[in-house]
């Protein structure tokens, strides 16, 4: 840790607690004046988690390395395996893109669970008192903000490699619904497999199935518009897209209660 | 040890009474459909076990949320029986579906929606006992494989539609078929006859199996229970 963090760690520390004193009463009570708005006090602990992670990530750089060197890999294996020339590159870059990114979506969902359970935070996040939806939520965004990162960064490198714009709105808003899906299934599976004995080996197997209409969907829309077909053609998979991301996150938001519960 | 009920006795009997009579309807009584011979009679069985491997997907699903609300190890017992039986009756259809497709489609698999989507319904499930296999603690086991059912029945009709999308060959017997679809046949009474039996003699057939299979998970438990009491 440098200078600089523990100084600013120092002045969050500082900073609670001179925020205790004012008010002039333990932090417990304080949470239960805040339930007055219970939103917005959903809301704040949902951003506390997704802060949480954003910032262990931007100390440690471990997740974001590891997925986007492990994404780059995986389309240069595919530039071997499937010769991706011009005339191929039209019809299999969606393709390869999702898989790309389902392959590295599932290695930082994987991680990122991961971390929680072997330094015992689960069960400090477990122990504050939030609601249990705002720690599915607040690791799902988290989740979800990895994953852009990485396709943000993915999507002009294959630009550049393979000589295609990957740039159209379209596109990056199939990529968008796509990754909502993915992570909304992905984050609550994966914290399902970080409590089984085979964890890392189990949530593939769990995952891939049942996301497989979010992958098809989106691989058929992207390509429906890296090809310029006609919107008439790609809005069946946009809407299956935006029907498996309300139901899969409505279905998560439900039963995360009972996967956490001890 | 409780003794086996008199009632499963008896629908046993009345199960393999009714199966012989089944069989004897596909093979005697049905005719011969006139373009494809006798190989469309595997129609009336395929069709039946496919069936039964989508109620007792339905099945275990409607336990998984039963358990989640009850939090009763009965409904979990159920879940898994309801997995295994479906499990064994999607790939009985699957393999009399290819016994039928390699002379009326001329090739064992295509990758036609309802393939598709029965193959991956049999890896959700396969997903789930390996879920199951991983996990010591039986409440646990019991309230992730009740997650796990809910989760994979939600995103079957969704891998259906997905790949539907695509066009289909696959006949649609009951309803309206698609242009394009290969080994249509319009059914006689005999025929419809024939097939409504299949599918009741089937469901029974279910039935009894579920029942088997609920026991002989109760008396795993049982056992499990007095080896922890030995250990101990």
């Amino acid at each position: 840790m440098t200078v600089d963090q523990t100084i600013e760690n120092q002045d969050e520390a500082a900073h609670l607690e001179s925020e205790t004193t004012e008010e002039g009463m333990p932090i417990s009570v304080q949470t239960q004046k805040r339930e007055h708005s219970p939103i917005a006090s959903f809301l704040g602990s949902v951003w506390a988690i997704v802060w949480k992670d954003l910032q262990a990530e931007l100390r440690s750089r471990e997740l974001i390395s590891a997925m986007l060197v492990f994404a780059l890999l995986v389309i240069i294996i595919f530039n071997f395996a499937l010769e991706l020339d011009a005339r191929t590159r039209a019809t299999v870059t969606s393709g390869v893109l999702w898989v790309t990114f389902a392959f590295a979506g599932t290695l930082g969902l994987n991680r990122s669970m991961a971390m929680e359970k072997d330094r015992g935070c689960l069960d400090g996040l477990l122990l504050a008192p939030v609601d249990r939806s705002a720690i599915y939520f607040g690791k799902a965004i988290g989740n979800l903000v990895f994953m852009l990162i990485v396709e943000i960064i993915v999507l002009p490198v294959y630009s550049i490699l393979y000589n295609t714009n990957l740039f159209q709105p379209g596109l990056i808003g199939v990529i968008l619904l796509g990754s909502i899906g993915y992570v909304a299934v992905g984050t609550l599976l994966s914290s399902m497999a970080v409590e089984t004995r085979t964890r890392d080996v189990l949530l593939p197997i769990l995952l891939f199935p049942v996301a497989i209409p979010v992958l098809i969907a989106s691989v058929k829309a992207s390509t429906g518009f890296l090809q310029g077909l006609e919107m008439s053609e790609i809005t069946p998979w946009l809407n299956l897209l935006i029907v498996y991301d309300i139901v899969f996150t409505a279905v998560a938001f439900m039963v995360f209660d009972y996967i956490v519960e001890e | 040890m409780q003794a086996k009920p008199r009632l499963l006795t008896i629908l046993d009997i009345v199960c393999v009474i009714l199966m012989i009579i089944a069989t004897g309807m596909v093979f005697l009584y049905a005719p011969e459909e006139a373009v494809m011979g006798n190989v469309q009679r595997v129609f009336y069985f395929h069709v039946s076990a496919a069936w039964v491997g989508m109620i007792s997907f339905l099945v275990a699903a409607v336990a998984g949320i039963a358990y989640l609300r009850t939090a009763r190890m009965k409904w979990d017992i159920v879940g898994l029986a309801s997995v295994e039986i479906g499990m064994v009756f999607s790939f009985i259809a699957v393999v009399m579906g290819s016994i039928w497709a390699r002379p009326i489609w001329n090739t064992w698999w295509t990758w036609d929606p309802r393939l598709t989507t029965v193959t991956i319904m049999l890896l959700v499930y396969a997903a789930y006992l390996m879920l199951r296999a991983g996990i010591d603690d039986p409440d646990r086991r019991a309230r992730f494989g009740a997650v796990y059912t809910i989760l994979g029945f939600l995103s079957v009709p969704l891998t259906f539609f997905s790949a539907r999308l695509f066009r289909t060959i696959h006949p649609v017997v009951i309803g309206t078929n698609q242009p394009g679809s290969e080994g249509a046949f319009d059914m006689t009474p005999r025929m419809l006859q024939t097939f409504l039996f299949s599918l009741f003699v089937f469901t029974i057939l279910y039935a009894d199996l579920l029942w088997h299979r609920i026991r002989l998970g109760e008396l795993a438990n049982k056992v499990e229970q007095l080896k922890m009491k030995v250990m101990s």
